[in-house]
């Protein structure tokens, strides 16, 4: 019984009566074969390691190539003074972004959700709602569950790497766990949370995956900031009430299509976009000269 | 097929879940059925993960995969001086291979005890592997599922040998394939099961007239 469609999940709210993330509990218990402490428990731990990217960052480590490190810390920084234009929540949804992408171009700990270059868009949207609201810690583990199961969903019926779709499979698909999970955290219905997932990924459609010099930091890590703010501004468009005209399965399929038709060079091979710049490749050459 | 903890997951040790955490696993998986931690490594790398892997740490990760670290191991930064520590000697190449996934490694290991072996495998995505040459035999298998691997000889009735014994332990089947590198030559059976294969049962299995060599790879648990 794996998660197939959006609707499927809506289906199942409605003959059951259970909550969107205790489908996707119960899906999990099926497949893996597992209790349910076993099952809640290892997403807790999930949790928990998103946690300690986020408060082990150090700005001092520099990624391989040198590019990456540092913009966590002068984010807060300039947070702290109080004076920014997004305000308290999304400063720090921004901060936790670039703490968690740095981290992982560091060669840190940090959970993939769903990939790895996507890591920041998930926590940042959850870890400053925590913090803010000392929400219980079952909370956000269910919360967890519901980006997990849209994430399945979006796997299932489109794809979810930047070598098969582009970026908008990667940090689109987060941004659309982020918006899911966050409605579901604020009490939305079934449906406002297939709004915000749906509205989440039209707005990156076509993004397209152009790492310089091949590597997941230029321009990954600052993709996470826009998954994570777009994730915000969706959930809270889902809670005011407003759909998105396209249905949700319908969104995900298109993304599919618009993956499968990204020319080759906007899918991670560093051909295009931003890897193919003069900055790209000059990127590149060094990387290669430090090799030999 | 996807499971809700590969969505969410895996945790583990950046930058990319191809390049660094799935060649972690390639390492583990060569050292698993090696049977021991390997003293030398030959590793050469194809496609991607000659071109990118070393400003992904796939050099790194596929070391400290050969000295058991996980995926989520914050030494793997660390793992070749840790490699010093331990005594594995290792050097890397570039090749081009045929038919092979952009991500793709061979390693030719030995332990100290003399035995050695030779796998092609790749980084398909998402920290998952596929084990795709061993001892240049083709195989297919992804270390997803508890894994025996039979060394045979090519002679009629040993794999039905095999599986009674399996089928007398209570172990299903979920996947099996079986390969030789000539007739008469060496088999290859590799049994992919959903519980695991007790040490009973490997004995009993090791002990069939027919079988020269037996390698088994539990599944990861949490």
């Amino acid at each position: 019984m794996a998660l197939d469609s959006m609707q499927e999940i809506f289906d199942k709210i409605e003959k059951t009566g259970k909550p969107f993330w205790e489908i996707v509990l119960d899906t999990d218990m099926d497949e893996r074969q597992v209790t349910r402490d076993a099952s809640f428990e290892k997403m807790r731990k999930t949790w928990r390691a998103m946690l300690e990217t986020d408060t082990t960052y150090r700005a001092d480590r520099k990624s391989v190539s040198g590019l990456v490190g540092g913009d966590g810390r002068k984010m807060r920084d300039y947070a702290a003074v109080g004076n920014t234009l997004s305000g308290g929540y999304i400063s720090e949804v921004i901060s936790v972004a670039l703490c968690t992408g740095e981290s992982n171009a560091c060669m840190r700990r940090i959970v993939a959700a769903p990939t790895a270059g996507a890591c920041g868009v998930l926590p940042a949207v959850l870890i400053p709602l925590w913090w803010q609201y000392q929400m219980p810690e079952e909370e956000v583990v269910r919360a967890l569950y519901v980006a997990s199961g849209i994430g399945a969903v979006i796997g299932y019926k489109a794809c979810l790497a930047g070598a098969s779709g582009g970026c908008q499979a990667e940090i689109g698909t987060a941004s659309a766990m982020a918006a899911g999970a966050l409605t579901a955290l604020r009490g939305g219905s079934a449906a406002q949370i297939g709004n915000a997932v749906a509205m989440a990924l039209k707005n990156l459609l076509g993004l397209i995956c152009d790492p310089v010099a091949g590597l997941v930091e230029v321009p990954c890590v600052k993709r996470n900031v826009v998954g994570a703010v777009n994730a915000v501004s969706c959930a809270d468009m889902a809670m005011a009430g407003i759909e998105s005209r396209v249905p949700v399965d319908q969104v995900i399929d298109c993304m599919g299509d618009v993956g499968r038709r990204m020319p080759v060079e906007f899918r991670e091979t560093a051909l295009g976009g931003l890897a193919a710049t003069p900055f790209g490749l000059s990127v590149k050459q060094k990387m290669k000269q430090n090799k030999n | 097929m996807l499971d809700i903890f590969d969505i969410l997951g895996p945790v583990m040790v950046g930058p990319s879940s191809s390049h660094t955490a799935g060649a972690v696993r390639i390492g583990n998986m060569a050292r698993t059925l090696l049977g021991d931690t390997p003293v030398t490594a030959h590793i050469a790398l194809h496609g991607s993960f000659a071109e990118t892997g070393q400003g992904h740490g796939t050099d790194k990760a596929l070391i400290a995969g050969l000295l058991g670290m996980k995926p989520d191991n914050l030494e793997i930064p660390r793992s070749f001086e840790v490699a010093k520590e331990q005594g594995l000697q290792f050097d890397f190449s570039e090749v081009d291979l045929r038919d092979a996934h952009p991500n793709t490694a061979v390693l030719e290991v030995q332990d100290a005890a003399g035995h050695h072996l030779k796998m092609q495998a790749s980084s398909t995505g998402g920290g998952r592997i596929r084990v795709d040459k061993l001892d240049d035999v083709d195989v297919g298998f992804t270390g997803a599922f508890n894994t025996l691997i039979v060394h045979s000889l090519d002679i009629s009735g040993e794999l039905a040998e095999v599986t009674r014994e399996l089928s007398r332990a209570k172990i299903n089947i979920a996947n099996m394939s079986l390969c030789r590198s000539r007739r008469g030559g060496t088999v290859l059976m590799v049994i992919e099961t959903d519980q695991k294969i007790p040490p009973v049962a490997r004995t009993l299995i090791e002990e069939l007239p027919g079988v020269a060599r037996l390698t088994y790879y539990e599944k990861e648990t949490d």
